[in-house]
């Protein structure tokens, strides 16, 4: 157990880069989704085509490769920025497109007469969208959204395969000073399964306070 | 026609033709961007891409995702067995099966794949377990993977009516017999397609073999990349080869779930 106390420092900054990872990528992905399923359902053919190719592009490629493309291959054609930031970048694209999938599911779960009686009072595509359909989508899509984000947690782990020193880089490298992996390690794990309780605390909270019933 | 929006009128017609051509001409752009970036840092030469439309290049490159297979297909066959086991743990009647098989699921569900495989690749050999390549890449994804099969065979499992185990158990079958003949058959019907989604999330897993050096497809890709220095074209290879390939296994699940929603409705429609 000491072997922790030791290495605190370390492993807290770890933790720390770990939480900043997972917040600023899932706040991107939120984003990000919500423009993309927004495309996915759009009247128009070519934006709904963008969409489409944009989910399907992002859930058949798994992160480390676009990870391993975006920290090796951009520098190539002069693409380079911070590691936080490129690791931030790439974790909101690639989880944008689940959110995207989340979010679109909720929409079809939004009873017909919501929309027609948006555009009966004459609202565009984009303002029933905006102020009639999403915000009632987002409600039902809570708990996915919430497993999305526990996904985004552990996710960022693979940041620590191309150089970012998060939790779980952190607890490597503590490792292989101390050679004591059962503390280290398990001490690790805790700290992700905290996170991820937190999560689900969370969002089982807001689904509570924000479901629609029907 | 969707939910969202009706059959266009004049009005609406102009601006679905306004929103074509801005959509389009944003695709454009950042495709000649792209092109530019890559021609800008002199990576457009024939010379950097003419490896890629040679034999050996792509039989590397293959080798490699016959690797990627093989783990997969030993890790999802191990991890569904692993997993199946642990779902019956958990609708066992009794707790000490149950609270073990549940919080396993549980704890495993919340811990990243790469941490499990910095375990078995520096803690294990300090215990004198040093594993093979291939297995040091395997166990992880097992152990991981076993507890989300785990958590899609219980919803099976809790989807099939009550009924069946009961009119099992009425003709004298055991609880286990009742549960292996009647309903599991039922139910890994019923989630073959979550199944294979899950099977496509592992094979993504598989690139982990980057950091394990098992020379699965993204690994291969990485040993090529160092030897021959064309880093951007290599790494675009290899991510067009996953996009293929786990594109035709997300289509083959969404047919299996057509065909199933198909049968079902049969089904329903003869009762």
């Amino acid at each position: 157990m000491s072997v922790l106390l030791d290495h605190l420092p370390e492993l807290w900054q770890g933790l720390i880069v770990t939480i900043q990872l997972t917040a600023a990528s899932f706040a991107g992905a939120a984003v990000l989704g919500v423009v993309v399923c927004a495309l996915r359902v759009s009247p128009v053919r070519v934006l709904r085509a963008i969409g489409t190719a944009y989910v399907e592009a992002f859930q058949n490629l798994p992160l480390l490769v676009l990870l391993v493309l975006a920290f090796f291959g951009l520098p190539e054609i002069g693409l380079q920025a911070g590691i936080l930031t490129t690791a931030i970048i790439v974790i909101a694209v690639y989880e944008a497109a689940y959110v995207a999938e989340a979010l679109r599911s909720g929409v079809n779960a939004v009873s017909k007469g919501q929309g027609e009686a948006a555009r009966a009072i004459g609202l565009t595509f984009g303002q029933s969208l905006r102020y009639v359909i999403l915000p009632q989508a987002l409600r039902t899509v809570v708990q996915p959204l919430g497993n999305i984000f526990i996904a985004t947690t552990m996710n960022t782990a693979l940041a620590a395969a191309v150089g970012v020193v998060d939790l779980t880089a952190a607890a490597n490298r503590v490792n292989l000073v101390e050679a004591q992996p059962i503390p280290i390690f398990v001490g690790a794990g805790a700290a992700y399964a905290l996170i991820a309780a937190l999560a689900g605390f969370v969002t089982g909270r807001l689904e509570r306070r924000l479901v629609i019933l029907r | 026609m969707s939910v969202l929006f009706d059959e266009p009128g004049p009005k609406a017609v102009r601006r679905i033709r306004v929103a074509t051509v801005l959509g389009t001409l944003a695709v454009v752009a950042l495709a000649v961007l792209a092109v530019r970036q890559f021609a800008a840092n002199g990576q457009l030469d024939a010379a950097r891409w003419q490896p890629y439309a040679t034999w050996p290049m792509w039989r590397y490159l293959l080798d490699g995702l016959w690797s990627t297979f093989l783990a997969a297909v030993v890790s999802a066959a191990l991890a569904m067995a692993f997993g199946l086991l642990l779902a019956l743990g958990r609708l066992s009647p009794r707790a000490w099966v149950r609270g073990p098989a549940a919080a396993y699921v549980e704890v495993v569900r919340t811990i990243p794949a790469l941490l499990l495989v910095y375990v078995v690749l520096f803690a294990l050999p300090r215990y004198g377990l040093d594993l093979p390549l291939f297995w040091k890449l395997v166990v992880p994804l097992t152990v991981s993977n076993a507890a989300a099969y785990a958590e899609i065979f219980r919803a099976g499992i809790n989807s099939i009516e009550r009924g069946q185990m009961e009119a099992g158990l009425a003709i004298g079958l055991t609880r286990f017999r009742a549960m292996l003949l009647v309903v599991l058959p039922q139910a890994a019907r019923r989630v073959l397609p979550s199944l294979v989604s899950q099977s496509v999330g592992l094979l993504k897993d598989t690139s982990l073999g980057f950091v394990v050096s098992y020379g699965e497809l993204l690994y291969s890709g990485k040993v090529l990349a160092a030897y021959n220095g064309l880093l951007i074209q290599t790494y675009l290879v290899v991510a067009l080869i996953y996009l293929v390939v786990n594109m035709s296994l997300s289509k083959l699940a969404r047919v299996l779930e057509a065909r199933q929603s198909v049968t079902l409705r049969r089904r329903t429609a003869g009762a």
